[in-house]
């Protein structure tokens, strides 16, 4: 299920204001990649040391200290107060720690972490949580396209981890998943859970064309509205999972409020896709 | 100019087993001490360093269609190796594909000053020469593929050798290739119709000739222009259970002709048609030992990442069927074909085990060290950057032996590599690693110290840990430049491709010509690569 940091998460809850903020100095439209905005590489490092953490503005190498103010030192629970949509890959590949953005972010946030947790209080761009390992990103608004889907060229996306986002998602959501949960309660796009190996998606929202595609093994499962299936996805039966009520309540554990109880319902069951190995299965919701 | 000076050389051509001696460059050349003005040259103390001849990579695919094709399909690599830009040098990435630049970069930064890419049909030569001009730091030479050239077996069908000789002379000339190439000789045509080639007897559907003929024409043709490198082989079967009996046969076919097997390790597996592979090392180096024509490298395994890419398009195609997965087939209108695959060697996998197994057993059980030399043939069993682990498992026994122990229990079960105590020094090193392929290759002035030869040498910093002193040699110079100083590339320079030329009747042209009408998407006038529309360049002389 991945691993949630305890460090900024008690922190969070015990009001200590410790964390690292960083805003940006001036706004600006050009790119920037910021992978050094990681918990791992600030909790040593003194305010100098992350002053001097390398960036990319542009195509320009800079330091991070140039384009954002830093207010704190050697903490992992990082919070960035500006709209940060042009900044690319913070929390990439981070393993524990926190990250808190109170604005949009843009793309690859959360690409390839490993633990930790990363809350985005507005929308995210493109490929959130692309190769995600583990940990917990949290996006309270809309996500992009291949949300949680796999590097360009690699077989095997998601591997452990969870990504809950509030909103809408665009399309290819989950794409290549491996391992892990990822739950929309808003729309989804097309192509959601598109060659996915295992792993679960859920939506809440309206699922949209050719969901599943290529998918080998992994659940779909669909409580709102949906498009029609692939002609590749068999109906088998109306089912009472348990696995879902138990998914629910981990969900809800980790703080989603749904609006109405979901557990103990019954589910058409497609399998397919027949042309991979067939051994996934979607769920659609049967409205009573 | 340039002195070397205190340095243990190792300079197997000219018989220098470690000796403490001093090397003076001058214009690109190493040259005799009394030539140099010391007050004006640069000293390089290398008081208790190794120097060593730059290295060469005798069979890499560095550059070219298949190469592009491999950087295409698999953007995953590009993130496996990132580079920035730096003051001196541009952005690149990818570790078994490397973008053009890096490619110079990462072989300059390992010692290497000469790689030979391994294969371009001559269709697509232009593309690889193209990006041979964008590699940095090293030399390089290509090699033609020729096997399944649909001219050539017409005019071995028709009993038309010297049509063939005259052909194959401008071909050549036309790719400015360096060598000839012969992959699967017959597999590619047929596999055109879906099927293969299993014997050196098989027909080659559509000509009613053998890839014995093939081989045998093309190694007297070989022989007969003088070109500098013999037949660089390819042979039939690759990657299959039980193909070290046609690997043998096509040795001793080849012998009288003289003939590079490459990636032998490839060619050298025991068992029954269809199952498991078996290492039969023993037998493959036996029939090395005994024939004085041969040569092979080795294509060693290196766990992890590869894209494998050849002309062999019915091998890509098993592979892909094998593993699944990315593939991509090609066809090469009336000169070859080919394909492309991405997959992982993995140290728990007992397939991938014995294949480790076995190139390492080769490398031991070869008596001559000038006639097997080292290759990953990048990248298909792994990146060029695995070389100095595979000379501290050559060099260093224990840690071999732990290597080993880390196999698939059913990889290790009859394994022949523990009894082998053999650990090479650092004069054999040198010589698989730049004596052996130089010579081989018919550089005369490459791979050696000796007064004359290019200023390309290495000074390593002696480590009990082999894999890091080959890994980050503290000098490197090219042309008499210092091109890495202390571990860190500080010079960029372009290398030259080495070509050959060599003569043919021109009345061949007019067949051709025709050929060209008949069979080709493009005109003659645009085939042949002028030595004006590429970067710098050496004509090496067949004689």
């Amino acid at each position: 299920m991945g691993c949630v940091s305890c460090v900024g998460f008690n922190q969070e809850i015990a009001g200590i204001k410790d964390d690292i903020v960083l805003r940006l100095k001036e706004p600006t439209t050009i790119p920037i990649e910021a992978e050094s905005i990681c918990p791992d590489l600030f909790v040593k490092r003194s305010y100098r040391e992350i002053y001097d953490l390398p960036v990319y503005y542009g195509r320009r190498k800079m330091r991070l200290g140039e384009l954002f103010s830093i207010d704190g030192e050697k903490s992992d629970f990082i919070t960035i107060e500006d709209d940060v949509s042009n900044v690319k890959k913070i929390g990439s590949k981070m393993t524990s720690g926190k990250i808190v953005v109170h604005g949009d972010v843009g793309r690859h946030v959360g690409a390839s972490m490993a633990g930790g947790e990363i809350v985005i209080r507005g929308n995210a761009a493109d490929k959130a949580g692309i190769n995600m390992q583990g940990g917990l990103l949290w996006i309270k608004g809309n996500a992009g396209h291949q949300t949680g889907s796999a590097l360009p060229g690699e077989n095997k996306g998601v591997n452990h981890g969870v990504i809950i986002v509030e909103g809408n998602a665009g399309l290819e959501l989950g794409a290549c998943m491996r391992r892990g949960i990822i739950a929309v309660l808003g729309d989804v796009g097309d192509f959601a859970g598109a060659r996915m190996i295992a792993g679960s998606i859920l939506v809440f929202g309206h699922l949209a064309k050719r969901a599943g595609a290529g998918m080998k093994r992994g659940s779909i499962i669909s409580f709102g509205s949906s498009e029609p299936l692939l002609p590749t996805y068999r109906y088998e039966a109306i089912v009472q999972p348990v696995f879902i009520g138990i998914l629910l309540k981990y969900l809800k554990e980790l703080g989603i409020v749904f609006e109405s109880d979901m557990t103990g319902k019954s589910y058409e069951r497609y399998s397919g896709d027949i042309n991979a190995l067939g051994k996934g299965e979607i769920f659609i919701h049967v409205k009573s | 100019m340039l002195g070397i000076t205190g340095g243990k050389v190792f300079d197997p051509i000219n018989g220098i087993d470690g000796r403490l001696m001093d090397i003076w460059i001058k214009d690109g050349k190493v040259v005799p001490e009394e030539m140099i003005d010391k007050s004006e040259a640069q000293i390089i103390d290398a008081s208790g360093k190794v120097v060593m001849p730059g290295g060469v990579d005798i069979h890499s695919h560095i550059a070219g269609a298949k190469v592009n094709s491999g950087r295409k399909m698999c953007p995953e690599d590009s993130l496996r190796l990132l580079r920035p830009r730096s003051q001196i040098t541009r952005s690149g990435s990818g570790l078994t594909v490397p973008s053009t630049h890096l490619t110079g970069y990462l072989y300059s930064e390992m010692g290497y000053t000469t790689v030979m890419e391994a294969a371009a049909a001559p269709l697509v030569a232009r593309h690889t020469h193209e990006e041979l001009e964008d590699i940095p730091n090293i030399d390089k030479g290509v090699f033609i593929t020729m096997g399944n050239n649909h001219f050539i077996m017409k005019c071995i069908r028709d009993g038309e050798l010297g049509k063939a000789k005259d052909y194959v002379a401008w071909l050549v000339g036309a790719a400015k290739g360096f060598a000839i190439k012969i992959v699967n000789p017959g597999g590619v045509e047929n596999w055109k119709y879906g099927k293969n080639v299993q014997n050196l007897d098989d027909e080659v559907i559509g000509f009613g000739v053998t890839p014995r003929q093939i081989l045998t024409t093309l190694g007297q043709i070989n022989k007969d222009l003088k070109l500098p490198h013999p037949l660089h082989i390819h042979g039939l079967r690759l990657g299959q259970a039980g193909n070290v009996d046609i690997t043998i046969e096509t040795m001793e076919l080849m012998n009288e002709f003289n003939g590079h097997f490459c990636h032998v390790q490839f060619m050298s597996y025991g068992g029954e048609r269809g199952s498991l592979p078996q290492s039969a090392s023993k037998k493959i180096a036996q029939a090395i030992n005994e024939k004085s024509g041969v040569s092979v490298d080795v294509g060693q395994i290196v766990f992890g990442p590869a894209t494998t890419m050849t002309s062999d398009g019915p091998a890509q195609f098993s592979l892909h069927q094998r593993i699944g997965g990315k593939w991509i087939n090609d066809d090469l209108e009336s000169e070859s074909g080919g394909g492309l695959a991405p997959l992982t060697f993995k140290r728990n996998n007992p397939l991938h085990g014995t294949m480790w197994l076995t190139g390492l057993e080769i490398f031991l059980l070869v008596d001559d060290p000038w006639k097997v030399f080292l290759t990953t043939d990048h990248p298909n069993a792994g990146p060029f950057l695995g070389y100095p682990q595979v000379i501290r498992l050559l060099m260093d026994r224990d840690y071999r032996t732990r290597e080993f122990e880390r196999l698939h229990t059913k990889a290790k079960k009859n394994a022949l590599l523990p009894e082998l105590k053999r650990e090479y020094t650092l004069y054999e090193i040198a010589i698989i690693t730049r004596g052996g392929p130089a010579r081989r290759l018919g550089l005369k002035n490459k791979g050696h110290l000796g007064i004359g030869a290019d200023a390309d040498l290495t000074v390593y910093l002696p480590d009990d840990d082999k894999e890091e002193m080959f890994s980050h040699p503290a000098w490197v110079v090219k042309d008499g430049e210092i091109v890495v100083k202390d571990g860190h590339l500080v010079r960029e320079q372009p290398g030259r491709t080495m070509y050959v030329s060599p003569n043919y009747d021109p009345q061949i042209e007019e067949d051709i010509k025709a050929h060209f009408k008949e069979s080709y998407t493009i005109s003659f006038e645009n085939y042949s690569i002028r030595s004006e529309h590429m970067g710098p360049n050496e004509k090496i002389s067949c004689d």
